[in-house]
């Protein structure tokens, strides 16, 4: 009573498993959100939940190869998602059907091959390893993945930060100024991937793509610009982190989902509540200003 | 003219051909647009004016001839195309403009008196916070006017500028230009009011696909060459043959003919 959040952290306290599901979880926080903000902004919600089914093909090749092995699965991984990233945007610049299309196409190819691949050696139970992952079993080479993963997209997102906003917001412009339009974009989406690999491997395909996007989509509802939107976002997925392991513990659910739910009730009350846009302040609207 | 030295130039148009799918949009057109021109392109919908400009941009590839360009160009291409719904403040909108001077590096707040002063010259001053989705339409075309002060560069390309501004806009927008001119920069502008290019524009080519005529304004918008632009098809003939060649229209010679007068009075 005289700690209110005594509840909410003691396992981490109590445990290791859950201080290195936490670690992991907020390595995951700070480097997935700021991707999912610009992917949202650029209309490309749906692409990550697309990536991260191109990624199983890959991932599923690496198990084969070399069973339960992280360098593996995560090279397997990369090179899928990477693959059919770049075949989408190249057949995007050479023909008239747009990028979505595309995507959706390569994805769907990807994912098949995937599904067949594992139903060729694997079972159900490795299936939903790949698909649900295992918050809680993260050992240091995993945490040292997400970690890596977590410095590489913060650093490059601070160097192509300039250009990839122009190129969402006037991609044209920045052609006609400069030729980093390409490869920016390319980057861009290479960090995509490189954060559904990392949360796929760790702690499944729902849980990267939930921490990616949830915390992105709620965050427009509390800051008005780029620089309000990341760090609100990287907020709201730290405090999903936190809150989903934990009642993960206390009521023995499923972590990954545990956490995903956590960040969607976010959302959820960042729709009602939120100052920008908000349910709740359309319906007690102040009256409008002078001017 | 082709002997004149490459500085004189901004751009040669060499038996240029623009379209899409091998339809032309823009039909051998050749002529040269002189460093500090101020051109107007004027024709009916379809005439080619935006394909010409994104030609002259370098955004789309020429099916034949090609094109010349000297010096940096700034492009402003119909407003449509840019996500104005992006969560950016005008200052950002407009410190774009400064690309080639801080890449994607350098802080923009060492450039705020020079962004404050474009937005000031536009009409925007104390804009600067203002997220870009409140500008109404007339706003955001001044605040992309302050983007391409900033860029700073010696020739600009203009596609139907004044599209939806009101007059009072219009006026202080062409009071840039002519101030660009004055610089001595190189403007082309796809326009569609006659009266605005009679008045402010010394020199005009005419398009229908295929330049009508090319030359000093008053020579360029008599009423023969006007009706000549209309009844040039715009249509998109899927069956069309394939084409031979540049046929003899009197644009060509008009045009370099056109502009050498123009150029000579320019100088009496």
């Amino acid at each position: 009573m005289i700690d209110p959040f005594g509840p909410i952290l003691a396992p981490f306290v109590e445990f290791g498993f859950m201080r290195r599901a936490l670690a992991g979880c907020l390595a995951l926080s700070v480097s997935a959100p700021p991707v999912g903000v610009f992917l949202t902004l650029r209309r490309m919600s749906l692409m990550s939940d697309a990536m991260s089914h191109a990624i199983l093909p890959g991932a599923a090749a690496g198990f084969l190869v070399a069973g339960l092995s992280l360098p593996a699965m995560t090279l397997g991984g990369l090179v899928a998602g990477l693959a059919v990233a770049l075949l989408a945007g190249a057949v995007t610049r050479a023909t008239v059907v747009r990028e979505d299309a595309n995507l959706a196409a390569f994805y769907l190819i990807s994912l098949a091959g995937g599904v067949l691949l594992v139903s060729l050696r694997g079972s159900q139970i490795d299936l939903m390893h790949f698909l649900f992952g295992s918050v809680l079993a993260l050992d240091d080479a995993a945490l040292l993945l997400l970690g890596g993963i977590s410095t590489l997209t913060l650093l490059a997102l601070a160097a192509i930060y300039r250009p990839l906003v122009m190129e969402c917001v006037d991609p044209l412009f920045l052609r006609t100024v400069s030729r980093s339009g390409g490869p920016v974009h390319l980057a861009f989406l290479a960090l995509v991937v490189v954060n559904l690999v990392g949360g796929f491997q760790a702690l499944g395909t729902l849980l990267a793509v939930g921490l990616m996007l949830l915390p992105a989509v709620a965050a427009r509802f509390w800051a008005r610009d780029l620089g309000g939107l990341i760090p609100v976002s990287m907020l709201i997925a730290a405090i999903a982190s936190v809150t989903g392991l934990s009642l993960s513990y206390h009521l023995d659910l499923p972590s990954g989902p545990a956490i995903v739910l956590a960040a969607g009730a976010l959302y959820l009350v960042s729709m009602l509540a939120g100052p920008r846009g908000g349910l709740l302040h359309r319906l007690i609207r102040p009256r409008h200003l002078e001017a | 003219m082709s002997i004149r030295p490459a500085t004189q130039d901004a751009f040669r148009l060499v038996g240029l051909t623009l379209g899409y799918d091998r339809h032309p949009a823009v039909h051998h057109l050749s002529g040269v647009v002189r460093a500090g021109d101020l051109l107007a392109l004027v024709g009916p919908n379809g005439a080619g004016k935006s394909t010409l400009l994104k030609g002259m941009a370098g955004e789309i590839p020429c099916l034949e001839g090609h094109i010349d360009r000297f010096g940096t160009l700034a492009y402003m291409p119909q407003a449509d195309e840019i996500d104005r719904s992006f969560p950016l403040s005008v200052m950002d909108l407009a410190g774009m403009g400064l690309w080639r001077k801080a890449g994607s590096w350098r802080g923009l707040t060492r450039w705020r008196p020079e962004i404050g002063s474009a937005l000031d010259a536009v009409g925007l001053g104390g804009f600067e916070a203002r997220p870009i989705s409140t500008l109404s339409g007339g706003q955001f075309r001044r605040a992309l006017f302050a983007r391409l002060i900033l860029q700073d560069c010696p020739v600009v390309l203009l596609d139907e500028p004044f599209t939806g501004i009101d007059n009072r806009t219009v006026e202080d927008l062409l009071a840039l230009i002519r101030l660009w001119h004055g610089q001595g920069r190189t403007v082309v502008a796809a326009l569609h009011d006659l009266t605005q290019v009679r008045e402010h524009f010394p020199t005009t080519l005419l398009l229908a696909r295929e330049p009508v005529a090319w030359g000093p304004t008053a020579r360029v918008l008599t009423a023969e060459n006007l009706v000549r632009a209309r009844n040039l098809s715009e249509a998109w003939d899927e069956g069309a043959a394939i084409c031979g060649g540049p046929r003899p229209v009197d644009g060509h010679d008009h045009g370099s003919h056109g502009l050498d007068t123009h150029h000579h009075e320019d100088a009496a």
